[in-house]
């Protein structure tokens, strides 16, 4: 589904991607852990399409086709989602309205019928519930007046309605606490199927005991320096970055699985 | 905004302006000019009475003594008064049609193009509407059932005749002739507009509206429209501008007089889209408007809405005189200026009575090298105890070329007023439009959802039918200013 190969990208000719390789399956879910400044956040943006960030060098391969060459929204609509590790608010666009846009706008683009009101809205009742959140929030401007953990679950449930095909969670689990990061996994682990892939980006491993991924990898200074299997996020716990680095995995990648090509 | 966003939002082109074509059809005007004879003239041509003459003879008289006013924010050429057309009517068979079968079809058909089917709107009950093309009013729906209630609604020069004793009554007494200098402009050359009259008690059960266009080349279009609330009565109003696409500017100075009396309340609308010139700023409509209600009753209520997206310059400020005790008065705006545009806009909230109370909610959106301009004056008097007043300005610029510009005036003469003021000032945020971008929508659309709910406050004020309109309007308006 997704190929990433020699990525470098940067800001105002900084770079903090060196070179990311990664691939990812339909069915997969992949957790990105790394400290602060390791690039993770610059890698959910770069797939996202945010052109703050200059890609330099290396490819993208989603679904077949070049994903840089894809504006952002094309990109949504072609199925690829990030949750926001800072959702905006939009004051006076009602969450209902906004989301059906956004719904019809994919589902246009796949050549599908556009859902009317009543249609959308059975539909995404469904799906508020599964966040625990209040259906009162769908007449409420997005994310305004929203605490920070309303505005994460808000991005898990955003994500349950568009259904995408990837979908990058950046740091959704930053801020959370206890009660909300068991909804948001609960969330995530409703919407794991053989389909679609998710990416979970995070600094801490406390969600991946909700959520099980298939691959961990390790980013440090814009690398991969180590891939495996969920056991990786306990020797994270652990050993912190600092001993997973002192394993000298930065040149030995080990490959415990398909996650690192 | 990043290069890429720049990149695509600059080359964004939404629509053309999609009500710019002419009508060719013959019409009767008078030569270009103004003195003495010509407003003799207009008033002969409108059969007035002579009391009516006299009055536009004494405004034009003041007229002569004052000079246009340059307080304002806003950059044009100057204006030649003695090269405008001041009178010009299509010719119809009848001079005052009594039905629309009696309409020159070209006029109705003028209208079914500007989505205003006069026929049709006369079958879905709901909107009554006057058509004023040019100097005068082709067409008003719905008069037989308004008047079985007793509402007058016609066109101002039928009213001066019908109805003489109401408009000498009312005429002038919330803008006097010599107010201003657009003002008195207006009071010695208006050719038409709208008349309305809602006996007490009545709540006029329809949304009543006038659709101005002006049509031929080299005129102004002066309309004066004056609106009476009598005890207890309810109306809402509505009216809406367009004109065609001409590299000349052309000049509409219009005054609208609002009286509502004890307990009455009158809510006007106007979703204004004038030509708004091309996208080098050659061309579109000068739009010097003066519009005040009267609250002249006991809470009394006169509530102003404006979606002001079209003309080259806009210079209006509706206020409110808030005269009867409890009486309120609200104004709420959004003022959209792209390409070369130009806006100076407000209110003006003047408290009398004691108890009084106004809010004034703006939204100004300038695009483009569009210039936004809120101007704005509360006056508390001294004989206004426990008067309150809020303001908020908000200011959204979209690119960096543009300018938002804010000029409130508070004048308070009685300490138990309550006064407060918010202002904002945004940019459209990258990160907004990355988000719903992120969300599968185009920039364009990402754009007008942000502006919409930038502007949500006003639009709710909107009649429900209205409302809709105008934020398809605002999305034209967007014009690929954006950048």
């Amino acid at each position: 589904m997704l190929e990433i190969r020699n990525l470098h990208a940067g800001v105002n000719g900084r770079e903090i991607l060196k070179g990311v390789n990664l691939s990812v399956n339909a069915g997969e879910l992949h957790s990105i852990m790394g400290p602060n400044g390791s690039g993770k956040s610059t890698l959910a943006q770069v797939l996202a399409g945010r052109d703050t960030y200059e890609v330099t060098e290396g490819q993208v391969i989603y679904q077949g086709r070049d994903l840089l060459e894809m504006a952002p929204d094309e990109r949504a609509r072609e199925g690829v989602f990030m949750a926001f590790q800072y959702p905006v608010e939009i004051p006076g666009v009602n969450t209902a309205y906004f989301l059906r846009a956004a719904l019809n706008a994919k589902r246009k683009h796949h050549g599908l019928d556009e859902l009317d009101a009543v249609d959308f809205l059975a539909f995404v009742k469904e799906k508020i519930k599964l966040v625990g959140m209040d259906e009162r929030l769908l007449q409420r401007a997005i994310n305004e007046g929203f605490s920070g953990g309303e505005k994460k679950r808000g991005e898990v449930f955003q994500m349950a309605v568009l259904e995408p095909a990837l979908a990058i969670m950046d740091e959704t689990d930053s801020g959370l606490d206890i009660d909300a990061l068991k909804i948001v996994a609960n969330g995530i682990n409703h919407m794991r199927n053989a389909q679609s892939a998710i990416i979970i980006v995070t600094h801490y491993q406390r969600l991946l005991n909700y959520v099980v991924p298939d691959y961990v990898h390790v980013l440090i200074d814009g690398r991969i320096v180590r891939s495996g299997g969920k056991e990786l996020a306990i020797e994270l716990e652990e050993k912190g970055y600092v001993g997973i680095e002192g394993t000298g995995a930065a040149t030995q990648p080990v490959t415990a699985g398909r996650g690192v090509s | 905004m990043s290069s890429s966003t720049d990149a695509t939002l600059e080359t964004w082109q939404a629509q053309q302006y999609k009500y710019g074509f002419y009508t060719d059809i013959e019409a009767d005007s008078i030569r270009p000019g103004l003195d003495e004879e010509i407003i003799r003239l207009i008033s002969t041509k409108k059969n007035e009475p002579d009391w009516m003459l006299q009055w536009r003879l004494k405004a034009f008289r003041h007229w002569l003594t004052m000079t246009e006013p340059r307080w304002h924010n806003l950059r044009y050429p100057k204006i030649d008064y003695q090269g405008i057309i001041y009178y010009s009517a299509p010719k119809q068979a009848k001079d005052r049609p009594q039905s629309l079968d009696e309409v020159d079809p070209k006029l109705l058909e003028t209208y079914e193009k500007l989505g205003i089917p006069l026929r049709e709107r006369e079958m879905l009950a709901g909107v009554a509407v006057d058509a004023v093309f040019d100097s005068v009013s082709v067409a008003t729906t719905f008069k037989k059932q308004l008047a079985d209630l007793g509402i007058i609604f016609c066109s101002f020069s039928e009213a001066v005749t019908d109805h003489s004793e109401l408009v000498r009554k009312y005429l002038g007494t919330v803008v006097p002739y010599s107010d201003n200098f657009f003002a008195t402009l207006n009071s010695a050359v208006f050719t038409d507009g709208s008349f309305v009259y809602i006996p007490k008690g009545v709540r006029c059960p329809m949304e009543l509206s006038t659709y101005f266009r002006i049509n031929a080349l080299g005129t102004g279009q002066f309309e004066r429209t004056l609106i009476i609330a009598d005890d207890g009565s309810y109306v809402s109003y509505l009216e809406g501008c367009t004109a065609p696409m001409r590299d000349e500017n052309q000049l509409h100075a219009a005054v609208v007089e609002l009286i509502a009396l004890d307990d009455a309340t009158i809510k006007y609308s106007t979703i204004q889209n004038w030509y708004p010139g091309d996208k080098e700023g050659k061309g579109g409509i000068f739009n010097f408007v003066t519009k005040r209600g009267k609250c002249v009753g006991r809470r009394s209520h006169i509530s102003w809405t404006q979606v002001e997206t079209g003309a080259a310059i806009t210079w209006k400020y509706p206020g409110c005189i808030l005269l009867g005790d409890h009486s309120v008065g609200e104004f709420y705006s959004v003022a959209l200026t792209n390409n070369y545009q130009q806006a100076d806009t407000g209110s003006k909230m003047i408290h009398i009575g004691k108890h009084t109370r106004s809010t004034i909610i703006t939204k100004g959106i300038s695009a483009g090298f569009g210039q936004n301009t809120y101007r704005g004056l509360v006056k508390i008097n001294k004989g206004a105890a426990h008067a309150r007043n809020f303001t908020q300005c908000d200011a959204l610029l979209i690119g960096d070329k543009c300018g938002a510009h804010t000029f409130p005036y508070i004048e308070v003469a009685n300490s138990t007023a309550h006064m407060e003021h918010e202002a904002s000032t945004s940019k459209i945020g990258e990160d907004q439009l990355f988000y719903c971008n992120q969300r599968g929508l185009s920039i364009e659309d990402s754009v007008s959802m942000i502006v919409n709910g930038f502007c949500k406050e006003v639009f709710r004020e909107l009649p429900m039918e209205f409302a809709v309109e105008a934020q398809k309007l605002l999305e034209v308006s967007l014009e690929g200013s954006v950048g």
